[in-house]
Parts: structure tokens; sequence; C-alpha cells
């Protein structure tokens, strides 16, 4: 240990009290995604046009922050790792909106 | 360093939490506390995380382009999936996810055979879901559905001589069911070579688990290994309705 201590290591709130999620927690989040799995292989075989896909990666996008806010524990996590991972998917859509606009501008018409 | 204070009290309890510290081995020198510590861990996880997000984000990209480009053949080709064998593998990754979720907790509480068992079951639930995979990748072999010089368009040209009630595609549309195919291997071979890594690291972690090596405090690897687990279940949650479901019609 040097002698000049960093006192906001020590004591900042941001380094969060560990948090220990139960098995009943664990559980309940199993079964919610059991459920939604469900739902949407039976939406899948009904034809609801423009709603089908939209339905699907609607599911898909909520099943994910559940497993990412309890199984990974991000909900309990401090503010650098909320920040880390939402900069993350952020940085990722940005990409993908930037890339996307550039190929339908290019083709009119085509999509 | 101007962030840096000199604080008598501050000193006092971290030398205190040193003393405190010298009962954990695992808690390094150059960081403050063990809290401080974890969360590094958990950091570098997630940058490590970040990067393949960008890395399965392309071959998403890929897909979104693609499907959009040669719709019809899109159709057509997903058709060929199987959605019970799909869901059946959904059904089985989240159950390992769940079983993983579990091990940190046997962890966190330091239940030692408790942790061995749920690494285990991860074990044999991600066995399972490579096991399904093998078995769908054989048929397309069978099918002649491997993009290639050997890849077959008659079930998407006629597909009524097969019995399928598709709608019959044109040749050069039928040969763009390769693009789809490709990707549907690109895609979950990728995420099958994720799992059978993860599968290798498991085996590891079970042994050292076995030790009680993560039930006396020190739960890092197995939590950080827990991140990489739930991140590969997330790309199958998206990988399952982009390829078996989405272009799903009853026909």
């Amino acid at each position: 240990m040097s002698d000049a201590h960093d006192a906001t290591n020590v004591t900042n709130p941001e380094h969060s009290e560990h948090h220990i999620l139960t098995p009943l927690n664990y559980a309940v989040v199993f079964g919610t995604l059991l459920i939604f799995t469900g739902i949407t292989v039976g939406a899948a075989y009904i034809d609801l046009g423009v709603l089908n896909p939209i339905i699907a990666l609607g599911i898909a996008s909520f099943k994910a922050v559940v497993v990412i806010l309890f199984f990974m524990h991000v909900k309990y996590q401090s503010r650098l790792i909320k920040m880390t991972v939402g900069a993350g998917f952020f940085t990722f859509l940005v990409l993908i909106t930037m890339t996307l606009s550039d190929y339908m501008s290019r083709a009119w018409g085509l999509w | 360093m101007d962030n840096v204070i000199t604080h008598p009290h501050t000193h006092e309890t971290a030398v205190a939490a040193e003393h405190h510290h010298q009962a954990l081995p695992q808690h390094r020198h150059h960081f403050e506390t063990e809290e401080q510590q974890r969360e590094a861990a958990s950091f570098g996880m997630w940058l490590f995380l970040l990067t393949e997000i960008m890395f399965f984000g392309g071959m998403f990209f890929a897909y979104l382009l693609y499907r959009n480009w040669y719709y019809d053949a899109f159709v057509a080709a997903s058709n060929q999936l199987s959605i019970p064998l799909g869901a059946f593998n959904t059904v089985v990754l989240i159950g390992s996810g769940f079983f993983m979720a579990l091990g940190v907790w046997a962890a966190e509480v330091k239940k030692k055979g408790l942790l061995v068992l749920f690494l285990v079951i991860t074990t044999i639930l991600g066995a399972i879901f490579l096991g399904v995979k093998a078995d769908e990748y054989h048929e397309k072999w069978e099918k002649h559905h491997i993009p290639g010089a050997h890849f077959d368009v008659s079930e998407f040209v006629n597909p009524h001589a097969f019995g399928l009630k598709e709608t019959p595609l044109a040749p050069d549309m039928a040969q763009r069911t390769q693009v789809f195919f490709f990707l549907y291997f690109a895609m979950t071979g990728m995420h099958a070579l994720h799992m059978i890594i993860g599968i290798g690291i498991l085996f590891w972690l079970t042994w050292r688990a076995h030790f009680g090596e993560f039930t006396s405090g020190y739960v890092a690897p197995i939590e950080n290994f827990g991140l990489y687990w739930h991140f590969v279940d997330i790309v199958w949650l998206f990988l399952f309705p982009l390829l078996y479901l989405i272009n799903r019609h009853p026909v």
C-alpha cells in the first residue's frame, strides 16, 4: 500500500454492495423466459403479416434484457458497469443505423 | 494524479482492510478493496463481451441486408428448418443459463457440492444443445443444403414434387437460398464454437471447483464465466427467431 490513497476508491458509493440473488429469483426469471419462448413459437404459426418479425424480435429483445438484468446481474452492478453495457449496445445501434441508412438511400424502392 | 488525496483516517481504514485481506489470497495489492478488484474483473469481462456484440452484430447485419435483397429465397430456405428442434434447443439453452446462474449463487454462498453439481448440469445441457445442432447439420448435409458445389436447388424450384406447399422460386432466386444457408451455418456455427469453448472452460472450472477454489470467497472466475455463458445464450435468443421463426407462414 502506498501512502497516498484515493479516498474515493474506499468510500465511493460507486462500488456497490455485492448483491446475491436467490435461487427463487432465478427460478422466476427462468419461468419468464420459458413462457416467452412459448409465446414466440406460438406467434410464429399465426400469420400476422408485418407484425410477425416485429413480435418475434420484440420478444427476443425482452428475453435478452431479462437475461442481462438478472442472470448477468447488471441491475445490481455499479453505474460503471451499467454505463459500459449501455454504451456497447448504443454504439452497436449507431453502427447498424448508419450503415442501414447508407444502403437504403442507395437502393430506393428495394426496401 | 490530482485526484489522489491523502486522508489519514481513510489510510487507517485501508491498513485495517489490508490485514483483513491477508486471509483472502485472491486480493491483489494493486486494488484498494476487494470490491474494486471484483468490479474491475466484471468491467474487463464486459468489454470483451462488447467486442463479441460487434462481432456477432456484423453477421446479424449481413442477415438483415440479404434478407431484404433475397426475401423470397429466405422465406423458402427458412421453412426448411425445424421449429420443434429449434424451440427444444432454446429451452435447453435457457435451462443451462438457469443452472449457470444457480452455479454463481452456489459459489457466492460457498456451497461447493452444489457448485460442482450446477456446473456439471450446465455442461450436460450445453452438450445436448450441440448434439441437436449436429443432428440438424447432418440433415442439411443429406438434403444437399450446404452451400457450395453440391448445393441442390430442386426443392426450391419445384417444392410441390417434394410435398412442400412453398411458392416455387425462379432458378436464380432459388440459388440465393445458398445465401440463407451460408448465414445459417456461419451464425449457428460461430455460436456453436463459442459453446464448445465454453464447455471446455466448464470442465476446467468444475475441476477447480471440486477442490474448493471458488467457494472460499473467490467467485470472480465463476461469475465472469457466467457472463460469457449468458452472452452466448443471448446470441441464440436472437438466432432462433431470425433463422427459424420470422419467415414461417401457415401454408
